[in-house]
């Protein structure tokens, strides 16, 4: 079953003067075709200003759509009274942590969700615990969030939205304010919801190697998808992602100089594992 | 010329119940001329130290010197300090707020009391020194792309002419061409102008692309302070206060232990790509 389902969706912000006239015309995004089954780990990369983020804002319904069409969980995007519906299925993680907890305590501020929408009392601490445990902080509930550290903080706006029981959940550069070792934390728990809870992850990044866990790959560029693919095929071109102000993972790049040397390499190697089995199977032949 | 951290201490609400030690016996000496990077995870200490730079925090106990001169004395000159060393924030676009990209630029070397020629000057100066083409002048910042606002930000302190030039992770929440442009006129900044640098940053990876010594901060202390490459030694120990080596680290390690006599102190893509192409006698 497909959860997103976007054909040719557009989107264009317009600019109006004083007097309310049309100024201008900014084409965000154009004719985008992305469609997520649901269950998969989606990755969308794209440098700044390719329009990744607006249309990730879609799935949310915090904007609409312009042109063409775009479903989420079967429902119609552009239809304003499926908004909140929209959320409920759909789930969103920003990039500043500080951004995103409003409550003192950090029990109370994952549990902000589900009251907001009326869950009753008991059921919104279930969901609370539970929510806390899947992404490890549930030993932090009765602590105030300003203690924490920056992937914990994320780890605590995930939960928040797992408190609302999405079926999918969109993160928008979680990890860009993060040290490595939040990154990972960040990365780990997106990973887990998806495997264990079956949740739909749509994970925009700028960190090359966050993506080669994903089930596959969008790349933006001015606003249209230009590659898909699974992250190996996707890293196998290691010049075309540089031109479009891209990156391969260090591993990836290494692979790709040491094939360039004369070595027996195939392109989009994505791990240090796969690196050291081919580098051992040439050694093998010698 | 030097910045001497001698005995530091720093304490956030000291004598009251949030008593929190932020920092912890610094000794620390930086030259003229030095690329240094800090690491160290959330919270361990190192945005709290680059502020005792310029003088924004003041030390609970322990004395810095700039150039010899002991920067808590009455007679001395806080205000000459802050423009000598410069500081770019994180996400330093957000303190964008001239109506021109020209103006903004200008407003440093202003407060500096400079003449009108001179600030121009200088903010053309700064600009070229960026990077940012000369039609964006006139432009609002407001209206630049997310690279271009944190370049225009960057060039808003160099226009001050600092001698030392501290950035708090400048590369944050850029795509990655984006981070190799910021980068670079980092890099350029410091070979051409000998401008002092000191760039914290969460990418074990840049750090070990760009900078000389590593400074790495853990729960108020430095623990450890070198090369890159002796740093990057102790990537076990790295990896228990938050951090990590750059990924070619790690593969060499796995090399290693699969056999291969390759050496393990690689920390670039083209050490790495030559000790392992010298493994195989190419």
């Amino acid at each position: 079953m497909k959860i997103i389902e976007a054909n040719n969706l557009s989107h264009e912000y317009i600019q109006h003067d004083e007097e309310g006239n049309v100024e201008n015309i900014i084409t965000a995004i154009s004719d985008v075709n992305i469609s997520v089954e649901k269950g998969q780990f989606i990755a969308i990369l794209g440098h700044n200003g390719s329009g990744k983020s607006t249309f990730a804002k879609h799935i949310n319904a915090l904007i609409h759509p312009t042109g063409g069409t775009l479903y989420v969980g079967g429902m119609d995007a552009k239809d304003p009274s499926n908004t909140f519906p929209i959320r409920k299925k759909a789930g969103m993680v920003f990039q500043n942590p500080d951004n995103q907890i409003i409550a003192s305590v950090i029990e109370e501020d994952v549990g902000f969700g589900p009251e907001n929408i009326g869950v009753p009392t008991d059921e919104i601490w279930e969901r609370v615990e539970k929510s806390l445990r899947m992404v490890g902080m549930w030993d932090y509930r009765k602590q105030s969030p300003n203690r924490l550290s920056g992937g914990q903080k994320q780890r605590v706006a995930i939960a928040g939205v797992m408190a609302m029981e999405p079926e999918c959940i969109v993160l928008d550069e979680p990890t860009a304010m993060l040290d490595p070792d939040g990154r990972a934390e960040v990365i780990r728990a997106s990973h887990e919801l998806n495997q264990k809870k079956g949740i739909t992850i749509i994970l925009i990044t700028h960190y090359m190697e966050e993506v080669v866990g994903a089930d596959y790959v969008y790349v933006m560029d001015k606003g249209n998808v230009v590659m898909e693919g699974i992250p190996r095929d996707i890293f196998s071109e290691v010049d075309k992602l540089k031109s479009l102000r891209l990156d391969v993972p260090q591993v990836t790049l290494l692979a790709h100089e040491l094939k360039k040397a004369g070595l027996d390499i195939a392109d989009g190697v994505l791990t240090r594992e796969a690196l050291v089995e081919i580098l051992r199977g040439i050694r093998g032949e010698e | 010329m030097s910045i001497i951290f001698d005995h530091v201490a720093f304490k956030y609400n000291p004598g009251t119940t949030y008593e929190n030690t932020a920092l912890d016996d610094i000794n620390l000496k930086i030259d003229d001329g030095e690329f240094i990077g800090i690491i160290g995870h959330t919270g361990s200490g190192k945005s709290t130290l680059i502020q005792h730079m310029n003088g924004l925090e003041k030390a609970t106990s322990g004395t810095i010197y700039y150039n010899g001169q002991d920067i808590y004395d009455s007679d001395f000159d806080m205000a000459s300090l802050r423009t000598e060393v410069g500081m770019v924030f994180q996400y330093p676009e957000n303190q964008l707020f001239g109506t021109t990209v020209y103006e903004d630029v200008c407003f440093g070397p202003k407060n500096q009391g400079l003449d009108g020629k001179e600030i121009s000057l200088r903010a053309f100066e700064a600009l070229r020194a960026v990077h940012l083409p000369e039609e964006l002048c006139d432009v609002s910042p407001f209206e630049l792309s997310g690279g271009q606002k944190r370049k225009a930000a960057i060039a808003g302190v160099i226009a001050m002419k600092p001698s030392v030039l501290i950035l708090d992770e400048p590369t944050a929440g850029l795509d990655p061409a984006g981070r190799d442009e910021i980068l670079n006129l980092i890099k350029e900044l410091h070979e051409k102008n000998g401008v002092t640098i000191i760039l914290v940053s969460h990418s074990m990876e840049d750090v070990a692309n760009y900078v000389d010594r590593i400074v790495c901060i853990d729960k108020g202390h430095i623990k450890y302070d070198g090369t890159p490459r002796e740093v990057f030694k102790n990537y076990k120990e790295l990896e228990e206060i938050g951090l990590s080596a750059p990924q070619v680290t790690y593969l060499m390690h796995d090399l290693k232990r699969a056999g291969f006599h390759v050496d393990t102190d690689c920390i670039t893509i083209e050490e790495a790509r030559n000790e392992i192409l010298r493994c195989f006698g190419i």
